[in-house]
């Protein structure tokens, strides 16, 4: 097959394909969230979400899209017309862009730049232009300011959240997204059994990055400053709302593979075998997990109340077990070579499935905080506790190699508990009463 | 509508503005107002200078009507008041008037309508809960209010037809017995409350966000609450031990035992503990009141025209909002000459400008959700 | 081949956002366009296979400093500059001297283009990332940390200030 692709493009076949394939699934894909977003706040909530479009809700995306394509277009006033159209297409091109060096597997990346991580980085922070433009754009004194802050607040948390990439980079040794993930590999364990602080920084950072609750002060609507996107309708609207949700998929990518091990199953370093097989014991799990997930629908199929929803669920099972077929097959020698394609797009996709879970989770759980109590939290708590936590696990680096301290657990343990004090100690700090305000404080 | 009310003695110069200052308008259709209320804000930057708040969106001259109304004729528009607690609404009417003629309900009753009013308590409360931690951003919360207020409405509606506006009490009594599980069906709500009520303190009470959105916000000290007449959960959040069913007795209160919750510091948080602790105590007293209703008649004996002798009471009972009062004035005829109604409510927001002085903007509306309002009380 | 289109790409780009940059009224655009002109310098270091460059020019330059120039312009009402007179009188004077500046410039390196030093290209440079760690952090260390210590006196000095009120 190699042989009909003249020499001149052979390198960019590969790429393009995946291109094509991320952006024409993913703004299905990112639909498909929203109702599993929509679902899982219904389920947290006592209630059932969307029903109605589809057997439970499944067609709502499709729906929803094609009622914002056919819905009114309109410009205030007054706005910038050029910046009014450019700003959606700004967040979204950044976040599609963003895509492009993230490793959903070990074949399947459309470039491994040896700076990936902090191209995806820098492309991230792009993404801010098109909410102050939109902001600007949209002609409202409420939507300039909802859009300065929410700028602040991504601008405020990038910092952390880079510092916290930082600490899992200097065990991986390279910013190639690839080489992180081998690196994990080598290893034997994913980096966040080594740096669970820098983790957890990573993981609140990145939901203010996103403007997810509790962080998304400037987007609520029961406040008094409505934001950025106010002025946007139909499917300009839809355009931003991509972004956002394309955010949380590539900053969930991010974390997974600098501290989920990416594309590795779980124990990466375990290679025991299944008895008299040639086999590896854990690479049997995807089966073994869509068999269960099949086996749980098929158990649900005779509570249906409806025979469509029956049929519905008995078609879910299948397919689930169709997937463990898949799964199984590429352990046997023909399909041997698909094998690591094919579980590591499984693995990469079950962990960033599980981040973005939490954090529609976590929307559905908490209060949102207040602006000034969200830059305090920022700047105060997490870009402190992210820089000790750069000190303290380069320390433990330097230690492992310069004295042969050859006992990684008692290290991460030691590296840990320092940092817990910190967290604590700064927490401590946070939760004191501030000292009374001046009399005008400005905005 | 004039624009130069006095407000905390320093009449507000809209015109006159410092030079940050903004006049910002929240309402009268605003998402967390809970109801058509207008608030007109000055601020400097992010901080509240003054508050000025417009009311009137839903008067209705329900007072009006009263006088042209004879005294069973009025019984439900008081529910109209405030809907949310309708049945504490109907419980000070009957009881004034029941004053005025010099009648007393009969003990079954009088156990029936404490049962229900704490059971409106309850709900009341719920509601708050549900909304209140809405604005603030937890989205969850109110389903679960909801779906406990859920079984409560579905008691009244078996008891006395309606879910809300329930015109449950007669003047003199009660109009229907109680259904047959009535009994059972609150001991099971009862029995289930507790847990659920554990839910929503997991949810809040120690959650950081929580505490951060709430603690320290909207202080109203003590003295500066007595002398605003401020009444119910936020004069006992402020730390003053007031509560009409203990001080001044009514209905069947004087049989149980209860707790009455006082906070510390008169923040948001108190005003929110203070309120949890209540729904736990109403609990108690059902419990206590299913246990041993007495038998016997439900109406007393007022006869079908009600002709008070000429003469004015004021009555008022510990309403979850606070202390609702019922000032009637008879004058020998069918109809009241004058039912003038102390809405707590009302008076409460005018506390709103005390607490809302110095917070930021953002808290504002966390400030408005823990007073507890509802307009149809404020404007009757 | 694709170098070349892809660097007269990136070139023009950089010249049409200057140009357009320095005649937009709104002062918005302006900086929209000067974003776009150091996006297309950061390209231009990629072709150099300066990569650590390019995504630091993108992370700081345009992601940091170009979006406190957007905050700045933002927060302050600049309106006014809208109907402010753009250029000064002396524009064709001005376009005549640039124009001259421009044939000397292109002439000093068209007769002496033999002195020019040959692309770098061929030989295979060290990783650019690796680079430039080693020669901030081993052989400029000194001067790294004076800057950085200057760096931490701006901050600490527009914090300062920013808190007191004028």
């Amino acid at each position: 097959m190699s042989h009909l692709i003249p020499p001149a493009i052979a390198p960019f076949v590969v790429p393009v394909i995946c291109g094509i394939v991320l952006v024409a699934v993913f703004p299905l894909l990112a639909g498909y969230i929203v109702l599993l977003e929509r679902k899982l706040m219904a389920d947290m909530q006592a209630r059932l979400g969307p029903m109605r479009v589809g057997p439970h809700g499944l067609l709502q995306p499709i729906a929803d899209a094609f009622k914002l394509l056919i819905k009114e277009d309109i410009i205030p006033q007054g706005a910038d017309k050029f910046m009014f159209y450019v700003a959606p297409l700004i967040s979204v091109t950044m976040a599609l862009v963003a895509f492009s060096a993230m490793p959903f597997g070990p074949v399947f990346q459309i470039a491994d730049l040896n700076v990936g991580l902090l191209f995806i980085v820098a492309v991230g922070s792009l993404g801010i232009y098109g909410i102050v433009l939109g902001g600007w754009s949209s002609n409202s004194h409420y939507s300039l300011i909802g859009a300065l802050r929410s700028a602040a607040q991504l601008v405020s948390y990038e910092t952390a959240a880079g510092l916290a990439l930082v600490s899992a980079l200097l065990l991986a040794g390279s910013l190639s997204m690839k080489d992180i993930v081998q690196a994990q590999a080598d290893q034997g364990v994913w980096f966040i059994f080594v740096v669970p602080i820098g983790f957890f920084i990573y993981f609140v950072s990145s939901i203010a990055e996103t403007n997810r609750a509790p962080f998304d002060l400037p987007e609520a609507e029961s406040e008094l400053v409505a934001g950025y996107m106010t002025e946007y309708s139909g499917f300009r609207w839809a355009l931003y709302f991509l972004a956002e949700y394309a955010n949380m998929v590539i900053v969930a990518g991010i974390a997974t593979t600098l501290f989920l091990g990416g594309w590795l199953r779980p124990f990466p370093g375990n290679h025991q075998h299944l008895i008299g097989t040639p086999f590896e014991l854990l690479d049997a799990l995807p089966s073994l997990l869509f068999l269960g997930v099949a086996l749980y629908c098929l158990s649900l199929v005779p509570r249906q109340p409806v025979q469509v929803q029956k049929l519905f669920m008995a078609g879910v099972a299948g397919a689930c077990v169709l997937l463990a077929a898949v799964m199984a097959l590429t352990l046997f020698p023909p399909f041997d070579a698909a094998r690591e394609g094919v579980h590591g797009a499984f693995w990469f996709m079950a962990k960033v499935g599980g981040y973005v879970y939490t954090f529609l989770w976590v929307r559905f759980t908490f209060p949102r905080y207040r602006f000034d109590q969200l830059m305090r939290l920022g700047w105060r708590f997490l870009i402190p506790l992210a820089l000790v936590n750069v000190l303290v696990v380069s320390a433990s680096i330097v230690v492992q190699q310069n004295w042969e301290w050859k006992h990684p657990v008692v290290s991460t343990v030691v590296t840990t508990a320092i940092m817990l004090a910190v967290a604590f100690w700064l927490a401590e700090e946070g939760a004191k009463p501030e000292p009374a305000p001046q009399p005008a404080d400005g905005e | 509508m004039t624009d130069a009310l006095t407000n905390g003695g320093s009449p507000i110069e809209t015109t006159v503005l410092g030079a940050d200052e903004i006049i910002l308008n929240m309402g009268p259709q605003h998402p967390s107002t809970h109801g058509v209320l207008r608030v007109k804000l000055k601020l400097d930057g992010e901080r509240v200078l003054s508050t000025e708040c417009i009311i009137g969106y839903l008067h209705r001259g329900v007072e009006k009507i009263a006088e042209h109304r004879s005294y069973q004729q009025f019984a439900p528009y008081v529910d109209r008041m405030d809907y949310v607690a309708a049945v504490s609404n109907g419980l000070g009417y009957c009881e004034t008037v029941e004053k005025l003629l010099g009648a007393e309900a009969p003990p079954r009753a009088r156990v029936v309508r404490t049962i229900l009013t704490e059971l409106q308590r309850i709900a009341s409360h719920l509601l708050w809960l549900g909304t209140h931690a809405l604005d603030i951003g937890a989205l969850t919360p109110v389903f679960y209010c909801f779906r406990e207020r859920e079984e409560i409405l579905k008691i009244f509606e078996k008891y006395c037809g309606a879910r809300l506006t329930t015109h449950a009490f007669r003047i003199g009594g009660l109009q229907y017995e109680t259904y047959d599980e009535f009994e059972t069906d609150v001991k099971r709500f009862c029995d289930d409350f507790s847990g659920k009520v554990d839910e929503y303190e997991t949810l809040l009470t120690e959650n950081r966000i929580w505490v951060g959105r709430t603690k320290g916000v909207g202080i109203l000290s003590t003295a500066d609450a007595i002398a605003l007449g401020v009444t119910g959960p936020m004069l006992r959040a402020s730390g003053l031990k007031w509560d009409l069913r203990k001080a001044q007795p009514y209905a069947a209160y004087d049989q149980y035992e209860f707790d009455i919750p006082t906070g510390k510091n008169g923040d948001t948080y108190d005003r929110y503990l203070v309120r949890m602790e209540e729904m736990r105590q109403s609990r108690r007293i059902c419990l206590q009141a299913i246990e041993n209703i007495p038998s016997g008649p439900i109406m007393a004996k007022v006869g079908k025209v009600l002709k008070p002798p000429p003469g004015e009471v004021y009555h008022s009972i510990e309403a979850p909002k606070g202390e609702l009062g019922y000032y009637a004035v008879s004058d020998g005829t069918t109809q009241p000459y004058r039912v003038r109604v102390r809405p707590p409510s009302f008076i409460n927001l005018q506390a709103l400008d005390k607490m809302a002085r110095g917070a930021l903007v953002a808290d504002l509306v966390a400030i408005i959700g823990t007073t507890d309002i509802v307009l149809g009380e404020v404007d009757r | 081949m694709i170098d070349k289109f892809l660097f007269l790409f990136f070139a023009v780009l950089m010249i049409g956002s200057a140009i357009m940059m320095v005649t937009r009224r709104n002062i918005v655009h302006s900086a929209v366009y000067l974003i776009t002109t150091l996006l297309a310098t950061a390209g231009i270091f990629l072709q150099l296979k300066a990569e650590f460059l390019f995504v630091v020019q993108i992370i700081l330059y345009v992601g940091g400093i170009m979006v406190l120039f957007i905050f700045v312009i933002m927060l302050v009402n600049l309106d006014v500059a809208i109907r402010m007179v753009q250029f000064s009188r002396q524009g064709f004077v001005a376009g005549i001297l640039a124009l001259v500046l421009a044939v000397q410039i292109f002439l000093a390196l068209w007769i002496g283009r033999a002195g020019l030093p040959a692309p770098a290209i061929h030989a295979m440079p060290p990783k650019n990332t690796e680079a430039v760690a080693e020669a901030l952090f081993q052989h400029y260390m000194l001067p790294f940390e004076i800057a950085s210590i200057l760096l931490l006196v701006a901050m600490i000095g527009a914090v300062v200030m920013a808190k007191r009120r004028v």
